[in-house]
């Protein structure tokens, strides 16, 4: 089982909080990899939330070549973090020559981009290094978005941060995600390890999604960019949330009816039943199985957790206004956030959506058989 | 016969029949059931007479001899009243004196079965037992990453779609917009694929109709069941079973009189139009109801002579080009219902269904596809129909699968599979397969006649009488001292078990691989087969 735990917080926080909580929570899990999603940074990045970041691991090949190729595009390098690999390499961990973090400046004329216009321009560079890295093995891109740093790395997630060193300034965030396994389905893959991130969706998972050949066939053949990877069953949910909000245009509310649709007695029940009974049709493609906890960041920086419809997999969310955390053990939360009062901790069931908005102040918790809020 | 008396190119001795009537003259109570229960009138009351010698070597009386009679049954051994292998005599002989075996070698009676330059026409399926599906297996089992669902009590929705579904953003547009969202029927993946009244007896069919409203009414299981070419009661029309009920149309356009004089009457809507352009049992040959069958009843609800052969047209007469044509008669269906009925064509299973399948892609009302196989069943057909003509089922649904999968249009027109589905009785493990191979349901009418009838057919050729009315079950036959045979309740009772263990099983199949949620069309990473090329072919895994 994957460990899962996320953080939003009103003052940055260091990533390891989520490695520390991780670490409580291991009993009963395998330690074999790390996934590090942060966002709304502070620091250095602090500065300059419209820059966007390059996030991967590079080969000193790689990285003249991703010069190169930013060069010749007009992006110039604005900031950027350098992870010294220690001399000593860490058991079971690959040799890396360069972890990348580095913000860019738009090539000139991009600012008066629509923001639609940017967002896909800034994902088909990261799909055309990923497959530039893909042929010569010498790049590996996480993602390359404004005000988002992503990290993986195969290894103990406690061992991984402290050799890389984790706990430094600017890697402080007010939104950390962190997952603790690498995917032990498929083959061993950086690409395959959670957080998956498109277009300022992110999602992770506990659990297994077993309709996932068929969900990855649909989503292959939507036509949308990006849709493309599925080393990982999980990814499918970080898709399905983008297709969701941004291709149907539909809320976070919605993204539960489409994966796990109500049944007949509750949709006719329900107010809005006639549109989810279309949406359950039209979307039964999408419709996930199997046993899934799916934690989540939206663009505005909510926080969301989803159960799959049998609610197999354990997820709960606590904390107090400014800072509140998901996570897949309660001792998971002890340890992040000793200070909230437990007795209103949550653990959302097979018809919840719970949501931290980005002002953090409340857990908001959506049923499936609540009115929905309808496109306009 | 005298060894010196002349013979015909067809004169058969009972080793020459495929099926040879085993008779205990010791068991025999001469009590003549199963000569008047035969329904080829195969067997008839023999006088055998028989020579005893009495040759006493103990004492000094002479040798005699004395002739006897004793009664018993012949075989007939004339082509035209041979064995079918039914085993009615069987079923009614007190003391299990009497049994038809099968031959064990090829027969030469089926060099002599078409006589006055008739071939041979009969009921039942492709004569060739065994097949692909009942191969596949399901190996994708879920272990300790996703713990295996509990099939008896987890929640399960094993529902499928008929009707064409709009992609997410055009039904959220059409939705938002109140334009048109062409009608989805919410059905249970196996449905009882199209036999008609005429070629089912009328107690078959209200059998079926009942348990079909059982199931929905009592059980809430959305089972549906096609028509056939051949109309539908009228007091069906009229009534609010008629939901439960695809109506099929065919090229002989059989009882459609009928169903558009009741249109005004209707209460409620049929739950499809099935168009059928063909049969996996013939392709590309019309449907034949035989004039044995074509009483006063038949036809009268078909609107045709009593007495005469209803063989359908190969094609329908006003269709020259699937562009055109297939699309208007599509069209003018669902324009008769006021677009609220879902209409689909079903094609024999064929080497050029894809280019039909395509071209259904770009007709918005084509509701969707339902590809029949070549161990489909049927009440009549040419015997080298049924038995070299079609395409295997599986790898037709799979190439359609895979082709809407790439326009992206999977989730747009269900593929409904049909032909040999539960041929070896496996109903569930085949449907299963099929489903996963990316059928969106089934379709069965051979299965259901055995299972909830006793249907005596077989792929070894057994009975398989079908198109001449003289069903021993009563299943197919139009004649009451036949049909009476069958009860119609049983008939229900049976539907409803067949129906619930199919069910069960289908949970027992889907619930191990981690699947509850949604019917899992198209799941083709949970099969695998150890045949290697099916496997190539299918795009699945090669297991050893």
């Amino acid at each position: 089982m994957c460990r899962l735990f996320a953080i939003t917080s009103k003052t940055p926080v260091s990533p390891m909080v989520a490695m520390e909580a991780m670490d409580i929570m291991r009993e009963g899990h395998d330690g074999s990899g790390v996934g590090l999603f942060l966002r709304d940074l502070s620091g250095p990045f602090d500065e300059m939330k419209e820059a966007p970041i390059l996030s991967g691991i590079f080969t000193e090949a790689g990285i003249k070549r991703l010069d190169r190729y930013m060069m010749d595009l007009g992006f110039m390098t604005k900031y950027k973090i350098s992870i010294k690999v220690p001399k000593v390499p860490l058991p079971g961990t690959p040799r890396r020559d360069l972890y990348l973090i580095r913000a860019y400046e738009y090539p000139e004329g991009w600012e008066t981009l629509s923001f639609q216009e940017l967002g896909q321009r800034l994902l088909n560079i990261r799909l055309q290094l990923r497959a530039m890295g893909e042929k010569e093995e010498d790049m590996i891109v996480f993602s390359f978005w404004p005000d988002v740093i992503m990290i993986k790395e195969i290894g103990d997630p406690m061992q991984v941060a402290r050799h890389l060193n984790l706990d430094r300034k600017e890697l402080h965030a007010r939104v950390i995600m962190a997952q603790g396994r690498q995917n032990t389905n498929y083959a061993i893959n950086l690409y395959a390890c959670h957080p998956f991130f498109i277009e300022g969706y992110a999602t992770m998972t506990n659990g297994e999604n077993t309709a996932f050949v068929p969900i990855r066939e649909y989503l292959l053949s939507r036509g949308v960019r990006g849709y493309t990877g599925y080393q990982s069953d999980s990814e499918v949910f970080t898709h399905i949330l983008h297709y969701t909000l941004r291709q149907l245009g539909l809320g976070i509310e919605a993204y539960k009816h489409i994966i796990t649709p109500l049944q007949d007695n509750s949709l006719e029940a329900h107010p809005n039943g006639a549109f989810l009974k279309q949406l359950k049709q039209t979307c039964r493609q999408l419709t996930i199985d199997g046993p899934n906890c799916v934690i989540g960041c939206l663009p505005d920086h909510s926080l969301f957790m989803v159960q799959d419809r049998k609610k197999l997999r354990p997820g709960v969310v606590g904390g107090k206004p400014g800072c509140w955390a998901f996570s897949s053990e309660i001792c998971g939360l002890d340890a992040a956030i000793p200070d909230r009062d437990k007795s209103k901790d949550f653990q959302p069931m097979h018809l919840d959506t719970t949501l931290v908005g980005p002002d953090r102040q409340e857990v908001k918790i959506c049923s499936q058989t609540a009115p929905l809020p309808l496109p306009r | 016969m005298l060894p010196n008396r002349p013979i015909t190119p067809s004169t058969l001795s009972v080793k020459d029949l495929l099926w040879q009537i085993a008779w205990s003259k010791d068991k025999c109570t001469l009590c003549g059931r199963c000569t008047s229960v035969c329904p080829v009138s195969a067997i008839e009351l023999g006088v055998f007479r028989k020579r005893t010698l009495n040759t006493d070597l103990a004492s000094a009386v002479p040798p005699s001899n004395v002739y006897q009679v004793y009664h018993g049954i012949r075989q007939k051994t004339d082509p035209a009243y041979a064995c079918v292998g039914c085993a009615m005599c069987n079923l009614v002989c007190p003391n299990d004196a009497i049994i038809p075996m099968r031959t064990d070698e090829a027969d030469k009676l089926r060099f002599h079965i078409n006589r006055g330059g008739s071939p041979r026409n009969r009921g039942g399926r492709r004569n060739v037992p065994g097949g692909l599906l009942d191969q596949i297996k399901f190996i994708r089992i879920s272990m300790l990453t996703d713990p295996a669902l509990d099939a008896g009590r987890h929640e399960f929705e094993l529902r499928t779609l008929l009707g064409r579904v709009l992609p997410p953003e055009e039904n959220i547009k059409h939705f938002k917009e109140h334009g048109w969202i062409p009608p989805v029927r919410e059905i249970y993946p196996l449905v009882i694929g199209s036999m008609s009244f005429g070629a089912l007896s009328p107690n078959m069919w209200e059998g079926l109709q009942l348990g079909v409203a059982y199931l929905n009414e009592e059980l809430g299981l959305p089972v549906r069941m096609c028509t056939g070419e051949g109309g539908c009661p009228p007091r069906l029309l009229r009534s609010r079973f008629l939901k439960y009920t695809i109506l099929q149309i065919a090229s002989g356009y059989f009882g459609w009189d009928e169903i558009i004089h009741a249109l005004p009457e209707m209460k409620e809507d049929p739950c499809a139009i099935e168009i059928k352009y063909g049969q996996g049992a013939k392709p590309g040959d019309g449907g034949l109801l035989m004039w044995h069958k074509v009483n006063k009843l038949i036809a009268a609800i078909r609107g045709v002579p009593t007495g005469v052969s209803l063989p359908s047209p190969p094609t329908h007469q006003t269709q020259y080009s699937i562009e055109e044509s297939v699309a208007k008669m599509i069209q003018s269906m669902s324009m008769a219902w006021g677009f609220r009925v879902p209409v689909y064509p079903k094609i024999s299973g064929t080497s050029t269904a894809m280019a039909v399948l395509n071209n259904l892609t770009r007709n918005p009302y084509a509701a969707g596809l339902a590809i029949d196989g070549e161990d489909g069943g049927t009440g009549a057909a040419y015997n080298v129909s049924m038995d070299h003509m079609g395409h295997p089922i599986a790898t037709n649904i799979r190439d359609a699968y895979l082709n809407l999968a790439k326009l992206g249009k999977q989730n747009e027109i269900p593929l409904f599979a049909g032909g040999g589905v539960g041929k070896n009785g496996n109903l569930a493990a085949n449907a299963a397969a099929l489903i996963m191979l990316g059928a969106s349901g089934v379709q069965i009418g051979k299965y259901v006649m055995q299972a909830a009838a006793g249907c005596l057919g077989s792929e070894s050729d057994r009975c398989n009488i079908c198109n001449i009315g003289q069903c021993p079950k009563g299943i197919t036959s139009q004649d009451p001292r036949l049909y009476r045979r069958l009860d119609v309740d049983m008939v229900a009772e049976r539907v409803v078990d067949m129906f619930l263990s199919f069910d069960t099983e289908l949970k027992k199949i889907v619930a191990p691989l981690g699947r509850s949620t949604a019917l899992p069309i198209g799941m083709a990473d949970a099969l695998g087969i150890s045949d290697y090329h099916a496997a190539e072919r299918l795009s699945i895994k090669y297991v050893v």
